[in-house]
Parts: C-alpha cells; structure tokens; sequence
C-alpha cells in the first residue's frame, strides 16, 4: 500500500537567539528568521521512512504562518518530504492552540493522508494540545508520545511512552501519531536534496481558501490572553569550586549538610 | 460570575490518584465551594475515598475503557456530561500523557479553548488568572480566559502542595461513554512496565540528572548509580533524550518533567533555559560542569567545575565506602 504521510511542522524563531513577547500583544515575537522546529525532524524522518517502505508513497508537509516564510519548510524538502501546504495568512497572528488545530485540520484534508505525524510539542510554544486536537476535529484516532512506529498492512503499530514504561498500541489508518524525539536519527539534508527542495511545490493558501473566517482563529478567534509578564524571582548563584581532585568531598559534604547521606 | 464548581480529572495509577491530582484537589478546595472529580479505569471506587479526604464531594466515574486509550472515551464522556447542563466553571486536568490526550479532545469536542503549563492559579473576582514560566523560568507570563466556561487548565506537576482536609468518601456517580467511531479505534495490545528500583522522577527526594558532557550513552551508567546510592531518581536533558541514549520518561525541563527535589544534580548539563525551567525550583543544585561559564552554575547552590568523568567516580566511590 502506498502511504501517503502528512507531517505537521512548524517554523520558530532561532531557540538558541533571545526572545521576547510582543509587549502590546502578549504573543511570542515572530518577525525575524524562522527555522525548523528541532522536534519536527524527527517527524519528518519518521514519515519518510514509513512512505520508503511502503514502496511508493510520499511525504506532505503542512504548517502554518502568520507570514510567507518558507526557510523551515525547505529544510524538511531538503530532506526528502516532496511538498508543502503553507496556510499563510496575517490573520493568524495570535492564534491559540485550538485555533491552530482548525487550521491544520482543515489543510490536512485536503492531502487525504494515511497517516499524519506530529511532534508532541512544539520547541516554542509547547502547548503540546494541537496534534490531538487536530484528530478530534478530523475524527481520528491519535496515539500520543510515540518512540517507536512501523506500519502493518491498515494499521499502524506504536510503542507508547507511559508513566510506567510503554504501550504497544496498534491503530487503524488514518490516525494521528506524536513522535518523541529520539524515535528516529533525523538524515542531513544532502546537497541534492537541498538543491531539489528549492524548487518544490509550495502550495500557500489563506484562512478564506480553507472556509474559516477571521473570527475563528488569530487573534479574532483567540479566548485567551496573556494579561501579564513579569521577571521571576531569580535564584542566585552559591559557592563555585574548581576541582583539583578533591572537589567530590565538597559534595559529599553539602549532602552531609542536607541529611541526604 | 463568581467560581463555584471545580473540577478535576483524576488519573489514578495502580488504583489510586497519582500525588499531582490530589494537589489538584487540593487547589480546587481553595477556589470554589464545590470540588468534583472524575476517575475512569480502577481509579474511581478505590479513589473516592483518597479524592474525597483531600476536598472532593463527588466522583464522576467513567469506568472500565477496556484496552482503549484514555483519550477517546474519557473526553466523550465529560463532554456528554457538560452538555446535559452539568457545567463546572473550571477543570483542572494534570499534565501526563493520558491528560494531555483528553484535555485537547475534549476541547475540540466542546469548542473552547485550553490553556496548558500552567505553574500556578488564582482566582481574582470572576477571573482566574493561570502563571506560566516562560524563556526557561526568567520570565512568569500569566493568563486568563475571555469566553465561556468551562475554562480547561492543564497544571504540572508540583505546582501546588497536596493538603488532606479530612473530608468524608466522595460519592460515586457513574457516567456513560456515548457511543464512539473512528476517534476510538486504538488498542492497547500489551503494558510493559520498565524496571525501576528508585521512587519516581516527579516525586524523588533527589535527582541525579545527565546530559552532554558524559560523552555517550554508556556515560548515563554513571548517573544511574549515583541516584540509586542517593536513593533518588536519575533524570536527563533534553539533548541526551534527542540523542536517543535515555527515553523520553526521564526528560526534565520545558519539554520534559518539572521536578522540586530537596537536591538535584546535575552532570555534565550546561543548563539552556530549556532544561532551567524543569528544575530550578530544586531547593538545593549542585552542578557538575567542566566549563567554568554554563549557565547552569548561575542556579547552583554548589558549582563545581571539573570534568564529569573524574568526579563522578570518585563521588559513586566516597558514597560507596559510607554505606
């Protein structure tokens, strides 16, 4: 069987650049270059292995922005997934995770896949509630925190993270899975690949091209708001120590101190 | 309108609450007359007690789901219950697996929104305002709902402390799971349970935890017996959990678990925000790092600058020679 996978990425500011929320908005500050979100090559990974071995499927990416930005996106082509649907649109900006989820819902309809891979969160944002919310709204089964997937005839077969160890889970198709990371060693994109990805199929649609008026999402459809931002208490520094062969001593004796041992 | 019904849902591990639903209640107990929980698998019959001494009046129990996921059916079935008229003002819902899961469902099911991470709640007038640690726990963001309620706080772990009130047995009320298609469709085939001699992650005493500077994944061994000499658990960092040398489960920070032991150390961790903000409620840090600049010496009670694999050995061994 053909197995034609949506993975759902999303581009971030650079975690490793300082970040700040917009003071007038209260939303996290988006306008300067976006990546890949780091948890989404796992994703993209994983679903171009499992479209590989079903001998002839592909790898559809789909995000969501508040601008045209494409440099994340072309990242995941580079590595192999063949196109993208960009919902670009200003009147997503401010979108809460629910919100978010009718959008994506929406744009992953339109590809028909067998399988739609999320990660469990995004770097950013963290809210960790779109991809289950997105296979609410689409009617599918969703299994969560995988680190582990193969796929068996119409179904698809996950080992499960769980407080207690794992789950094996089997799922029929079309489901939502959420992969954690380390499930796959995500590939470098190669010099062909980076060179292919610039000239695959973008295809970018607004809010209006999905049905959805401004009053559903952005910040016309969010019900939440952030009220304030304020500095944390901040913990100060204690004594540091070079060790010089004797330092595990100080630690011993901090823990003496503690009654730990 | 002032806040009168809270509920919790209350996920239960070997038949009772797990410790973050009880300082769930808690919390409820504090905010509104009313405390309700609901229990699905054996947590319900055998929680009722539990919820009930620490401020619940009534449990809402789902019952059996078989070899189902949670998520499906526990959110169709608060969902079914809120749209009979049985409306609470705000459901506090744990951040686990199995919460996240039903939470978002149930969001999509009942179209309002969601507000996750939160770290802390108080009710303000009609309002209750959620605190969130943002840009590795620099920063407290806090937030609110506008629209209707119920309004659905996913709060972590730790967030408050659990208090008994010595309340008599909630009483128990059995609700229906409507009819599902598609969305329930998972089975689990199998449980298996990963062997773990120490106390869990979340609720240790001490944590020991990993990350880049013990070099490779055999380096993890090292953190393993020194938590176990503690008696602790032993934890990581995110980038040994992408490197693929430790599971997900054992993840602090942003992304991972949030933990408040009485010490945590950590090895070889530089200390990103991401991994700052899952731990720097520790009440003791001590910081094993070789370079004199990682961010994580500006939290440490006690800094030590060294390598990893000098130090380490030589703490298992002065540990060893104690006891």
């Amino acid at each position: 069987m053909d197995m034609n996978v949506v993975v759902c990425v999303k581009q971030i500011p650079d975690p490793t650049a300082p970040q700040a929320l917009d003071p007038a908005t209260g939303t996290l500050v988006r306008d300067g270059k976006l990546i890949l979100d780091d948890s989404d090559a796992y994703g993209v990974e994983m679903g171009l292995q499992l479209a590989e071995q079903s001998g002839g499927g592909e790898v559809t990416l789909v995000s969501m922005a508040p601008n045209a930005e494409t440099s994340g996106l072309r990242t995941a082509l580079a590595m192999g997934a063949a196109k993208a649907i960009l919902v670009s649109d200003p009147l997503l900006a401010g979108s809460d995770a629910l919100s978010t989820a009718k959008v994506l819902a929406k744009a992953i309809a339109r590809a028909n896949p067998d399988l739609v891979i999320a990660a469990t969160e995004s770097t950013d944002g963290y809210t960790g509630t779109t991809p289950v919310q997105v296979a609410e709204l689409l009617g599918m089964p969703s299994v969560t925190f995988a680190k582990k997937v193969t796929v068996q005839g119409p179904a698809v077969h996950v080992e499960r993270q769980t407080e207690a160890g794992f789950d094996e889970v089997e799922c029929p198709l079309p489901a939502v899975v959420t992969v954690t990371a380390g499930v796959v060693e995500p590939r470098y994109p190669s010099f062909k690949g980076i060179m292919a990805a610039k000239s695959k199929p973008v295809d970018q649609l607004s809010i209006a091209d999905l049905g959805l008026t401004a009053g559903e999402v952005g910040a016309g459809g969010a019900r939440q708001q952030v009220v304030d931002v304020s500095a944390a208490d901040e913990r100060k520094a204690g004594e540091v120590v070079v060790d010089e062969g004797d330092a595990h001593e100080r630690v011993v004796a901090f823990l003496e101190q503690l009654k730990i041992v | 309108m002032s806040i009168e019904k809270v509920w919790v849902l209350a996920e239960a591990a070997d038949g009772a609450p797990i410790s973050t639903v009880l300082e769930l209640v808690t919390k409820a107990a504090s905010m509104a007359a009313t405390v309700e929980a609901i229990t699905w698998g054996a947590g319900g019959q055998s929680g009722a007690a539990v919820l009930g001494d620490y401020g619940a009046k009534v449990v809402y129990e789902v019952g059996d789901i078989g070899d189902a996921l949670p998520g499906a059916p526990v959110s169709a079935a608060l969902a079914a219950l809120i749209e009979s008229g049985n409306r609470p003002d705000v459901l506090l819902v744990p951040a686990t697996y199995d919460g996240r899961d039903i939470a978002g469902r149930l969001s999509a099911r009942l179209d309002l929104p969601v507000i996750t991470n939160v770290v802390d709640l108080e009710v303000s007038g009609d309002e209750v305002r959620s605190k969130h640690g943002i840009f590795g726990g620099a920063q407290i963001a806090t937030a609110r709902f506008t629209g209707e309620r119920p309004w659905i706080f996913v709060v972590r772990a730790k967030s408050f402390a659990a208090q008994s009130s010595g309340g008599a047995p909630a009483e128990v009320q059995a609700v229906q799971v409507p009819a599902l298609g598609a969305t329930n469709a998972a089975r689990v085939l199998s449980r298996h349970a990963e062997e773990r001699t120490g106390p869990k992650l979340d609720e240790a005493d001490v944590v020991v935890s990993g990350g880049r500077g013990l070099g490779s994944a055999e380096g993890y061994a090292m953190v393993e017996e020194l938590a176990k000499l503690l008696n602790g658990a032993p934890g990581a960092s995110r980038a040994i959990v992408d490197a693929g040398w430790v599971p997900y489960s054992h993840q602090v920070g942003q992304t991972g678990k949030t933990v408040k032991p009485t010490v945590y150390i950590a090895c070889g961790i530089s200390g990103a925000t991401q991994h700052l903000v899952g731990m720097k409620g520790s009440k003791n840090i001590i910081a094993i790092n070789k370079d004199q600049d990682a961010p994580i010496f500006s939290v440490a009670d006690l800094g030590v600058v060294g390598d990893v694999h000098k130090v380490l050995p030589k703490l298992i061994e002065a540990l060893k020679a104690r006891s």
